[in-house]
This record gives structure tokens, sequence and C-alpha cells, in this order.
């Protein structure tokens, strides 16, 4: 699986390093994340991200100060890609005065208007023409910002996705559809749910240039990522990246994942896993010893472990709180 | 250090479970993502993974042990060398649990103990405004509702460059009800956008601009067509700034003939004003003159919040005194009393207030002085005017063309119950359209509306006349 660091372009020993720490800090942020939850110190729902990081990463990679993201329910990689505090999304998580809805949006509604990032929704689909509205303002205000729309498999087949793909190109919406196709919409495979044979042909119908990615790969990511943004940034539309991933995790933590077999997960796992891919890039190439990412691992520990910390010790919202932020 | 492993909570609602089986063993090293145990939850049997690793030091709870708490130890994890008695002898591990916080006691919850009516985060509180919209010697001009609520927008789109207009047909169209006339040859295409017939599309779209700092207008051609776009405005518009702690405003108002017009038959014909006033985070405008309508659009446009602003069709045509001002607008939650009068109130809005007006005037006839009040805005409310009027008269008769279960008039006849009940001298009246899908024969489409003849009925039987 691992390339040889010779055979990839424009990619230094740095921002290699960086993809690494960058993805293990959401790895070990969703882990933690689901330790709290067992604990019941997370409520309602929680969708981990595990397994899909190299798509985050790698499209953050491409993106430039004053590009806008918006995703849907499982948000948390999202959020901590775009640079957002990891005590600011923990303490969310435990519905604490100290998250960044202040505790009344939790696990599925954040937002960071500082980084860009416009959620965070819990309705399917439903941040895909959000996603193509914040593209509409930047052309109006005549910008060269892009967005990127993140939506899973499952978004992939509802309406809206495809009056928005009509009104992104028909307007050329300099607009990012990512589609993360992580082969399941819950617990509906894509082949039981999806006749056609990719998600980012659909845009052919509408004019829309699209590719598929593997998007267990952040080079691979990031390449075509660089890729669709100089396309939107050029006026020239949407594109679509259809980023072929896999979570590792059930489709939330309530979810005994029958639809498919151990055996499955566990060869996703050691053969494509986004970071064993990047560590072994940065070890065959001896650009980090192992002692340095040693080093990166416990930094990344210390920081999970200070936003749990920060998550606990925070308090919940004043019961004031219940009757803010209803209007402007 | 030694750690313990406790009993998870594998759904949002279990508070104990089946430990059904363990797969691993005292002794063994276990690694992060490895499965321990298989959990039994009320939906279904759950892996259970490690997320430290270690070895299994002991294990506490036997498999096939039912009725296992959230959060019991029921294994203990050590590190390399150390031994599960260590654990014991250094006494007991701390968790997690102890460090969560007190629950809040419901009690100390603000407003829960309050009338319901005082609830709704967009009440006024307090006195009502007694002041005019404008001032004594304005000079006025006629003008009908549609040339009001154009008027309204392209003073706003001419003051501020973030406000743009979009919609099936109101560009080159010139406006399928003609409200838009004129407006793009002013402001050209990119502030008034044609759109396709993609209601949940666009309106998506719209409210994405607004998060994006614009300023939209999405005219629905009527706002049946809005239902396949409730849930952008429902869940994505009025909630998210709560949602966001208060980060992420939706400045942007939804406007479009609302009700029956005339013989559309069932799918066009729907007043959603009762629907859209009971969601926080709306706002909801319901204007019946041409100069509330002008009034109330530009203030629903400068808006912070989501506006929801519903025009009829029937009214359009209509002619009213507009002031002539070079700024006007009207704030939210002032209702205005179109008719003083001391024998019974009459509360309505929109249309309604077509019934409601000729009603008192024949009522006036036969010496019933009815005292005629105009919501305008059904959220927020102005619950003090129509409060102050019924302790006057004593008698209330509610007029709304919505269908009868949940409509505005139950809303306000719970609060009139709980906050002058002692005042009313008969049962408050409810008139609303009639509880079938709306008709398109002539004859039963005017049974199933509201009509001025009901309210004369209405008003005479809490008069007890």
């Amino acid at each position: 699986m691992a390339k040889n660091p010779a055979d990839i372009p424009n990619v230094s020993k740095d921002e290699l390093l960086g993809y690494y720490r960058d993805m293990l800090l959401i790895r070990r942020f969703e882990e933690k994340a689901g330790q709290l939850y067992g604990m019941g110190l997370i409520g309602g729902f929680c969708h981990l991200y595990i397994g899909q990081e190299a798509v985050v990463v790698g499209l953050e990679a491409a993106a430039k100060e004053g590009d806008k993201r918006v995703t849907s329910y499982r948000d948390h990689g999202h959020m901590l890609a775009c640079g957002m505090s990891a005590n600011g999304v923990m303490a969310e998580l435990t519905g604490r005065e100290g998250g960044y809805s202040k505790g009344k949006g939790g696990s599925m509604h954040m937002f960071s208007r500082e980084k860009h990032f416009y959620g965070g929704h819990g309705i399917v689909g439903a941040q895909v023409p959000i996603g193509a509205g914040l593209a509409f303002a930047d052309k109006y205000a005549g910008n060269d910002n892009v967005t990127f729309a993140y939506f899973g498999d499952g978004a992939a087949n509802q309406g809206q996705v495809y009056e928005t793909y009509n009104m992104a190109q028909l307007w050329d919406l300099p607009v990012i559809f990512v589609i993360e196709n992580n082969q399941y919409a819950m617990g509906t495979s894509v082949k039981r749910s999806t006749k056609s044979p990719s998600y980012w042909e659909r845009g052919v119908a509408y004019g829309i240039a699209g590719e598929a990615v593997d998007g267990m790969d952040v080079l691979a990511v990031k390449a075509a990522g660089q890729k669709a943004v100089e396309h939107c940034r050029a006026g020239k539309g949407p594109y679509i990246l259809e980023m072929n991933t896999y979570r590792y995790r059930g489709h939330s933590m309530s979810d005994p994942a029958k639809y498919r077999t151990r055996d499955e997960v566990e060869k996703m796992r050691s053969e494509k896993d986004p970071i064993e891919n990047v560590r072994e890039l940065l070890v065959q190439g001896g650009h980090a010893s192992d002692e340095e990412l040693k080093a990166i691992d416990k930094d990344i520990k210390t920081v999970v472990n200070e936003s749990a910390e920060f998550a606990k010790e925070s308090p919940e919202p004043d019961v004031s709180e219940l009757w803010t932020d209803i209007y402007a | 250090m030694a750690t313990q492993v406790l009993m998870p909570a594998l759904s949002p609602t279990m508070e104990e479970g089946t430990l059904a089986k363990w797969l691993v063993k005292e002794g063994d090293e276990v690694k992060s993502g490895q499965v321990m145990a298989e959990i039994e939850t009320d939906k279904a049997t759950m892996e259970f993974e490690a997320v430290d690793e270690g070895i299994i030091g002991k294990i506490l709870i036997a498999e096939g042990t039912a009725g296992v708490k959230v959060n019991t130890p029921i294994a203990v994890l050590v590190e390399e060398g150390e031994s599960a008695d260590d654990l014991e002898a250094s006494g007991p591990v701390q968790t997690d649990e102890e460090k969560q916080p007190e629950k809040p006691e419901g009690s100390d919850v603000k407003h829960m103990d309050q009338p319901v009516v005082t609830s709704p985060g967009a009440s006024v509180p307090g006195k009502r405004d007694r002041s005019p919209d404008f001032p004594e010697g304005t000079p006025t001009k006629t003008m009908t509702v549609r040339e009001a609520l154009r008027e309204a927008m392209a003073e706003e789109l001419r003051g501020n460059e973030n406000v743009f207009l979009m919609g099936e047909e109101v560009g080159e169209y010139q406006g399928a009800y003609k409200i838009s006339q004129g407006l793009l040859d002013e402001f050209g295409p990119k502030r008034v956008v044609d759109t396709p017939i993609t209601e949940h599309g666009f309106t998506g779209l719209a409210v994405g601009a607004a998060f994006g700092g614009l300023n939209p207008i999405v005219e629905f051609m009527t706002f049946n067509f809005a239902m396949q776009a409730i849930d952008q405005i429902i869940n994505s518009a009025a909630k998210t700034l709560y949602m966001s702690g208060g980060q992420m405003g939706c400045p942007i108002v939804f406007r479009g003939p609302n009700g029956a017009a005339a013989r559309v038959g069932a799918q066009h014909s729907q007043d959603y004003a009762a629907w859209y006033a009971a969601i926080p985070g709306l706002k909801v405008v319901m204007p019946y003159s041409a100069a509330d309508a002008k009034g109330l659009l530009k203030q629903a446009i400068r808006d912070p919040n989501p506006v929801i602003f519903l025009e009829n069709e029937i009214l359009y045509g209509r002619s009213f005194e507009v002031p002539v001002l070079e700024d006007f607008t009207i704030p939210f939650g002032k209702a205005r009393v179109w008719r003083e009068g001391k024998d019974v109130t009459i509360v309505s809005f929109g249309i309604g207030m077509t019934y409601a007006l000729e009603a008192a005037d024949k009522l006036a006839e036969e010496g019933i002085e009815a005292e005629v009040i105009d919501l305008r805005t059904l959220r927020p409310i102005d619950y003090e005017t129509v409060l102050e009027s019924v302790r006057k008269t004593n008698r209330c008769v509610t007029v709304e063309e919505g269908f009868p279960v949940g409509s505005i008039g139950n809303h306000l006849s719970a609060t009139i119950m709980q906050q002058a009940f002692d005042y009313l001298d008969a049962p408050v009246i409810n008139l609303t359209g009639k509880d079938v899908p709306m008709p398109y024969a002539a004859n039963l489409e005017k049974l199933a509306l509201v009509t001025t003849a009901e309210v004369i009925d209405a008003v005479k039987s809490v008069c007890y006349r």
C-alpha cells in the first residue's frame, strides 16, 4: 500500500507530519468521545469519524483562509481539521457551557464563524443546498472563496442534492460537493440502496465535473482537492469529489453494525488505514523516527485527555440559557 | 496505573444491560479497538471495544450477569508488572462518575411556574404600545397591497446591497402575482434571481446565503409550495441561532400568498399561520392593509431573524391609505385596533379582517359595538392589546381562515382563560375555516371558508342576543 515518497510530488516532510498529526488527533479524539459516551457523559446520538480521517485532512490541506465548510452530523473530524479547539468540541459533546454552542447544540449541531464552519446539520442532506448558498454569498460578494459541502452516500439519494446540483451549475457557484462514501447509509450498503455504479457520475447529468478519489489516501485526497479548488476559484462552477472511504465504527454509538462482517472491518483497518499509511511513508522514507512519532502520539494524547478533562469540568449551561439565542 | 473498565452506555436511553459474554480472560493483553465483551442492551447485542491498552487484571462481573448498571466497574486493566491487587491496595480508582455535576432542579428553571402565555420567547411583555404607526397629519396616498409590497422591497433593495430577491418568476416574468414587477429592471439579475421550480433546493440555498451574510427575500409563488421546503425553514433557518449558542443567525424573509384564493382546490388553499406561529425562532407576520404590508415588510427585511410573511392573493388588489414617508416601518408585536367598541372583542388578522370589519359594521346597525383588533404579527403576538380589550368588553370572538385544530384562536382562548378568566361573561368562540380539505365546487368552497354572517352569529351568541 505504501507508496515511495519519491513518487509523490509536492509534499514536504513537514506537511506529511502535519497530516499524520491532524489525522491522529481526530482518531484519538473520537476514541475518547466513544469512551465518554460509554460512561454516560455524552448523551443522545454520537457519530464517530474513525476511519475517514484522510478525507477532511486532505481537503483542508487544499483550502485557504476564507473558504467555508458545512457537513452532516458526523462532524467532529471536520471541526478539528479546520482548527476548532478540541476542548470546545468535546465540551459541546458533554453538553457544557464551554462547548462551541454553550451546550445547546450537541454532537450534531456545532458551528464556528471564526473558522468558517457552518455546521453540523442533523437532517440528512439539508447541508447540501446550504453549502451552495454559502458559495452563492461568496460569489455575490465577488471574492474567490470556495465552500466544501460534505455529505454521505446516504444523503446522495436525497432529492435536494440534485436540486442543488442544478442551481450550482446553472449559477456557476464555487462549491465543492464532497461525497464521503463510507459504503453504508446507517445499515444499508451502497449496493442495497443505489443502482448506479458511482455517485459522482450523477453530476454528469448536470454538466458538473467530478471524480472518484481514494479517500483513505490523504495525498490523493489533497491532490484531488487542489484540482477541485482551482476549478472553483477560476469561476468554472461546482465540482464533485466522491471520496471512497470507510467508517470503522457503527453508524452511531448505539449501532451494533450487524450488517457487515468483522472481517470486512478488520481488512480495511489492516490494509487501508489512512494513518498507518502515512506513518509507513514517514518511517520508510526516513522522514521521522519512531521516537518522533511517539512524541507526536504523546502530544496528541495530552491534547485529547485535556479536552476530556475540560469537557467534564466545564459546568452545565446556566438555566437562564434555556431562554437565550432564540432571536437575534 | 491500573484502570477500571466501566459498564458502558451503548444507546441514548440505556441505564443497565446484560454482560452477555466475555471475549477476553484474566491475564490477556488487550489492544485499543479490540472487542472485549458482548453486551446486551434493550435494543441489540453490542460489541464492547477496549479504549486503553493493558492486561486484564481482573474480571469483576461474570458473563451472563443481567441488570448491570451503566458505569459499574466490570473489569480492571493493569499495566505490565502490575496486578489487580495493587488497585485494591491503593484504594478505589477514581472514576469519572463522581465528576458529573449535579442535575439542576427543574423548579429552578425560570418561567416554568409562570403561565404558558408568557413562555413564548417572542411574546411582548408588559403594557401595549399605544403609539400611532405614523404621526398624525402625515400625508397618505391610496395604494394597493400589491404596490405597497413592491415599494417595500424596492426601498430595502435600494438601501442595502446585501438584500436580494429570489423565487420562481420573480424576474423576467415580473412576478406570478406581479408583486416584483419592475424590480429586475431596476436591480438587475444579480439581485432579482429567477429560480428553477425547486422550492426545497432554493430555500436551503437561501438559508445558506443568509448564514453567509446576505439578506435574502425568498418569494414562494404560494405558501402551499413551501411545504416542500418546510424542513429548511424550520430545522435550518429557525433553529440554528439557538443550536449555535447565538453564533449563526439567519436574516431571511420568506414571503408569498397564503390561504385560499378562489376555486383552486385543496392543495392550493391552505392557511399556514398557526403552523409557523408554533415555531420558536421564527417571526410570523400576516398583514391585512396596504400600510401594514409596507411597514411590516420593510421591518421584516431588516430583522436579523427568519421572518414568515404571509400575504393573501385576494387582498393584493385591495386599496388602502398608505403614509407618504421616506422610511416607514412598523414594529412587530404591535396589534392595531381598527375599531373601538364596548360590547365584544373581535380578534383577527390577514384576510379574516375583511369579515371582522364587515361584521362590525352590520352589528353596529343593530346596536352592538364591536372592538376589532388586527394582530398583524402572530409571533410575537400582542397579547396585552387583546387582554385589555377583553377585560373591557368581557366577550371575544376570534376569526381566521385556517383549520380549527390548534388554531391561533385556540391559543388566544387559552391565554384569555388564564389571564382574564374572571372578566369573561361568555365562552370565547373561535371561528375558523371548516375542518375539511378545500372543495372546488363554488358552493362548497363558500361553506368551507369563514364568512361575515358567521362572525355576526358568533358575536350575537357571546352577547346572548
